[in-house]
């Protein structure tokens, strides 16, 4: 995480004196963003960098989900399985991804290029069901639409790997 | 069209998040009107707005801001709540989304008005494209001299965007200074109120996005223009977040006072696929659902909707259909609330464990008779005995739901299967 304390330096600026350890998750957030997951070098950097105690760390790192310590396929596909989600097909939804991947909740396929998660209520309630790629919001999804984005995401890692 | 807009009062456009834009439609024009007041008129004026908070509690905004005496030289601080994450509820988005200049206009009022130096925007995690608006929106007020820099009487604002990482406890007061502290986000006990002792000790006031929102607003007409919107005991407008089985699902801005069922009906186009409808829940699921019949006669007013057992809460809706079963409804809501219990208070951590692994055992055709009572119990027990309302509110869904609804589960105990197919589903 070294190569990242610079851009860490810059988003202290916006803080006020003193808030040195409210930097914790967004750093957190930038490593996972670089890695993939946080690694322990990275605990132990963070710890230096910025004069917190370890158990801060660590216990930011177990409670909040959306953080991991291990990493996970290379496209990262989240449904929302809550009310409003459920209420429109959402079950059905995780069923036949889970059949497309051949993977469970929480699984990553063998290949490693997709892990299939499900969350709870992503605030995408009217215009449900709704599943995230990565980072990306895609609404109202449908069994076609989902069949058509993993094909095209499949289609992008092949092009990846050749080249 | 569910009377007159506050918030939602131009057309979006792709662009109309710009702060081009915002200053088209006038934008930044009542900061500077602000600037030239007393602080402390603004908070009156506040105050004399009877605006009541959006977050869920309807907490009176000026009331808050008043326990918070602003003394120079003192640190103050003000976190603007957007840790949407209410299930059902996705009206600050629609702000964060489409009008941030609104948020941050709103933002240096307040922080204006309470002698706050640096102020917070809290924003879930997962929230891609409200970050990206919202952080645009202040990088784009950093560069026009509105933050960052002295304004024409000296004051000086500095907001920086907070982002969560999955947690429903974030949005609650308390547990969310905690997060912006760096530690995961326990709720704490009052007293000290936040406004006394909040972020890092320091007097807060921690405000949802929507209410905020409403600031500029009220500073540009003046609270007696204001209060002529709405009802005299719930002046202004609510965004309402409306999904589940409903025709256009979407945030609709009511004007509150405007007829419930007429809004269902007409501006919501009534229920999917022609079905009947069953019951709403009013405000986020942890209000508790009232049946077709009972909001009838009511309108979207807190004096309307709260004798009726429930709560506008945070705005967020959903209409269910008949022909849904219940059980299966509030196993995703144990379930949710299983999840996000933050673990602090025992009530709360043992007690949502237990209801979910009851609920699961019902729908799994293993329940037994007295597994009903058991829910009541565990419900009653988490009133009042944990720190923060979540415990409470899984027990209020839970309790209203048994209540409504406890021929069902008594149906699916006794036969081992749903009293409908067990779907959540409205099919065509």
């Amino acid at each position: 995480m070294k190569h990242l304390i610079p851009e860490f330096e810059k988003m202290k600026e916006r803080f006020p004196a003193g808030f040195e350890p409210s930097l914790v998750l967004p750093c957190l957030h930038r490593i996972q963003k670089d890695r993939g997951y946080v690694a322990d070098e990275d605990i132990d950097g963070l710890v230096a960098y910025l004069g917190v105690p370890r158990i801060q760390v660590e216990e930011v790192l177990s409670y909040y989900t959306m953080l991991r310590r291990e990493g996970i396929g290379r496209t990262h596909l989240q449904i929302c399985r809550n009310i409003a989600c459920s209420m429109r097909g959402a079950e059905g939804v995780i069923d036949h991804a889970c059949k497309r991947l051949g993977v469970k909740p929480g699984g990553t396929t063998a290949d490693g290029k997709f892990t299939l998660s499900t969350v709870e209520c992503l605030g995408s309630c009217g215009t449900a069901p709704v599943m995230m790629v990565n980072d990306a919001y895609h609404e109202n999804l449908t069994l076609a639409e989902l069949d058509r984005l993993i094909g095209e995401l499949v289609v992008e890692e092949r092009a990846g790997e050749k080249k | 069209m569910p009377g007159r807009k506050l918030i939602m009062n131009f057309e979006v456009t792709p662009t109309s998040h710009t702060l081009e834009a915002y200053r088209a439609r006038g934008g930044y024009q009542t900061l500077e009107k602000a600037l030239a007041m007393e602080p402390a008129d603004i908070t009156k004026e506040v105050t004399a707005s009877g605006l009541l908070g959006h977050g869920g509690a309807a907490f009176p905004v000026g009331r808050k801001w008043g326990v918070m005496k602003p003394n120079p030289g003192e640190i103050h601080y003000l976190c603007a709540n957007a840790d949407e994450g209410e299930p059902g509820t996705f009206k600050d988005r629609w702000i964060l989304e489409n009008a941030p200049h609104l948020l941050v206009e709103s933002m240096l009022i307040t922080s204006y008005a309470l002698g706050v130096r640096h102020a917070f925007v809290y924003i879930r995690g997962e929230f891609d494209l409200p970050y990206r608006r919202i952080q645009g929106a202040i990088d784009e007020a950093y560069a026009a001299g509105l933050l960052g820099r002295p304004q024409a009487n000296g004051f000086t604002l500095d907001i920086v965007v907070y982002r969560g990482a999955g947690s429903y406890v974030c949005g609650e007061a308390s547990g969310l200074i905690t997060s912006i502290e760096g530690r995961k986000p326990y709720p704490r006990n009052r007293p000290p109120r936040l406004t006394v002792r909040g972020l890092f000790q320091k007097p807060t006031v921690i405000n949802n996005v929507e209410s905020l929102a409403n600031i500029t607003g009220i500073i540009r007409m003046g609270a007696e223009e204001f209060r002529k919107v709405g009802t005299p005991k719930s002046p202004g407008t609510q965004l309402i977040s409306i999904s589940g089985h409903i025709a256009k699902p979407g945030v609709y801005e009511v004007e509150y006072g405007y007829p419930w069922a007429k809004f269902l009906d007409e501006d919501c186009g009534g229920m999917l696929h022609g079905a009947k409808m069953k019951c709403v829940v009013p405000g986020g699921i942890s209000t508790k659902v009232l049946t077709r019949a009972e909001i009838e006669p009511l309108n979207l007013s807190h004096e309307s909707v709260n004798p009726a057992g429930s709560g506008l809460g945070s705005g967020g809706m959903i209409a269910i259909a008949e022909g849904t079963c219940m059980v299966r409804f509030l196993q995703v809501l144990l379930r949710f609330y299983h999840h996000e219990s933050c673990g602090q208070c025992t009530p709360c951590r043992e007690g949502m464990g237990w209801m979910h692994k009851i609920i699961d055992r019902i729908v799994a055709g293993k329940g037994v008779p007295e597994d009903i009572e058991r829910l009541y119990a565990i419900s009653h027990a988490n009133d009042g005995t944990t720190i923060c309302g979540m415990g409470d509110a899984a027990g209020y869904a839970t309790v209203g739901i048994l209540n409504k609804y406890r021929d069902e589960f008594e149906y699916f105990i006794q036969n081992k299967r749903s009293k409908f197919d067990g779907r959540l589903e409205c099919l065509a």
